[in-house]
């Protein structure tokens, strides 16, 4: 091979970018989150009725785009009134009714957002619940 | 068929990986096996291309330059564009690699009343660039999904990225410039005659290729969600040599992870090489110094050489004889 001190240098840089994730996770705590909904305010509701305002895949994919649907209709509509899939009715207030129950922001929403390093801008404007646990 | 193969080869592609997730329950297969053969295939063979490019002799100083050569001390020389010193060719490499200075030299060349003559072309330098950085952007804020503690840059990139706060999740400015970006280098193939004359299926196979990536990626995050954390357990569990499946991901990711996995492995074989062959480009790496440093041609052989030492001593007496002088008596 004619330059092989270049060349093995540059081979040995792209070797080091492409396996930079194996190495950089060795002996790294691999925990995937873990959402805590024991809430006093959910211990409180009967078992049966310890359902969000829609059903838990449609939340997970799909919260953001309510909550936004819900501060358009608040803000532009003044429409505070939503009618769930399955018929029942809530408040669209994220700090009254979202955080009624999951008042443990640390441990629910930060959980998954932090884990996957997304900082929705939510608490720019909105007041987070107080919690005990720093 | 240069066109419609490619085509139906990643719509196939794309079938493929929904089927087998959907019809056959080949989770492990799809984000475990496939994944890691791809990026073994990626890394070997990127490495033996490489490898077998050095193998070929540069005998020659041949950098394709367009200033003035380094001269006269009196004679401005063009230290960038015909260097004569490694700093030179760093600064032409990084240009040519960070900016594609080459690219942007690009003219039109047309027949105007009978006279050839030449305009201005930047439209293929700049949807080149914006695709790059696009994906080079996209590739460095997918280590999310890789890396448990993000680090800040990534963050600082994403928030860059989704700066205009449009919708929820943020809209992406590199996914709407590299949709655009591939979108037009796709319709230059085949809107330009001479473009699409020249265009062969190894052309359009990574455009649709990237296209059908960046479109299930769009679709992923702004229409049909995915399992995002799932996703993401799937990611470490890879890059931590822990694999595991976690439920219902959607068919759409493995779909989106297929067609990566293709596109690397695929990567050696292909065009696409150039990613390293741009830092092996015998035109553009090369300092121009043919004047002050002779280059050997590394394959001569030791030629035996007759001196006149010797020519004289074999012929002395004859030339003694003939009345030439001789440096010997």
């Amino acid at each position: 091979m004619y330059d092989s001190g270049k060349i093995i240098v540059g081979l040995l840089i792209f070797i080091a970018l492409v396996t930079f994730p194996f190495y950089n996770n060795i002996g790294k705590v691999n925990a995937k989150p873990e959402l805590k909904l024991d809430t006093p305010e959910i211990q409180k509701l009967p078992e049966q009725e310890r359902k969000c305002v829609e059903s838990k895949e449609f939340m997970r994919g799909g919260h953001m785009q309510l909550l936004d649907d819900w501060r358009d209709s608040v803000v532009r509509d003044g429409s505070r009134i939503y009618t769930s899939s399955a018929h029942k009715t809530f408040n669209m207030s994220l700090q009254n009714e979202c955080m009624r129950c999951h008042s443990n922001k640390k441990d629910f929403c930060d959980k998954c957002h932090n884990y996957m390093a997304v900082k929705p801008y939510c608490w720019d404007c909105h007041i987070a619940p107080k919690e005990n646990k720093s | 068929m240069k066109i419609l193969f490619p085509f139906f080869a990643v719509i196939a592609l794309i079938l493929l990986a929904f089927a087998g997730i959907k019809t056959a329950n080949m989770q492990f297969l799809f984000g475990v096996v496939i994944p890691y053969a791809a990026l073994g295939i990626f890394t070997l063979g990127v490495i033996y291309r490489v490898v077998k490019w050095g193998t070929s002799p540069v005998p020659f100083r041949i950098p394709t330059t367009c200033g003035q050569q380094k001269s006269l001390p009196w004679i401005k020389q063009n230290k960038i564009e015909n260097p004569s010193g490694s700093l030179g060719v760093i600064i032409r490499m990084a240009l040519e690699v960070l900016v594609f200075r080459s690219l942007f030299r690009n003219l039109k060349t047309e027949l105007k009343e009978g006279k050839v003559v030449y305009g201005w072309e930047k439209w293929l330098w700049m949807a080149g660039l914006a695709f790059h950085w696009s994906f080079l952007i996209i590739l460095v804020r997918h280590f999310r999904f890789f890396m448990q503690d993000v680090p800040s840059v990534i963050k600082i990139i994403e928030s860059l990225d989704s700066f205009l706060q449009v919708g929820v999740p943020l809209l992406y400015l590199t996914d709407i410039i590299l949709l655009l970006a591939v979108t037009y280098l796709f319709i230059r193939r085949v809107y330009l005659p001479q473009i699409k004359y020249i265009s062969l299926a190894a052309d359009y196979f990574p455009l649709f290729l990237i296209l059908g990536i960046a479109v299930t990626g769009v679709l992923m995050r702004y229409f049909f969600k995915v399992h995002i954390v799932g996703v993401k357990v799937l990611a470490m569990g890879l890059v931590s040599f822990t694999p595991s499946i976690p439920e219902g991901i959607g068919a759409l990711f493995y779909v989106h992870l297929f067609l990566i996995c293709v596109l690397f492995a695929y990567f050696p074989f292909s065009k696409l090489m150039h990613l390293a062959g741009v830092f092996m480009s015998p035109t553009r790496n090369l300092a121009n110094n043919s004047r002050e440093v002779r280059h050997i041609n590394p394959w001569n052989y030791p030629v035996h050489v007759h001196t006149y030492e010797e020519y004289e001593n074999d012929f002395r007496d004859k030339m003694k004889a003939a009345g030439l002088p001789v440096e010997k008596e």
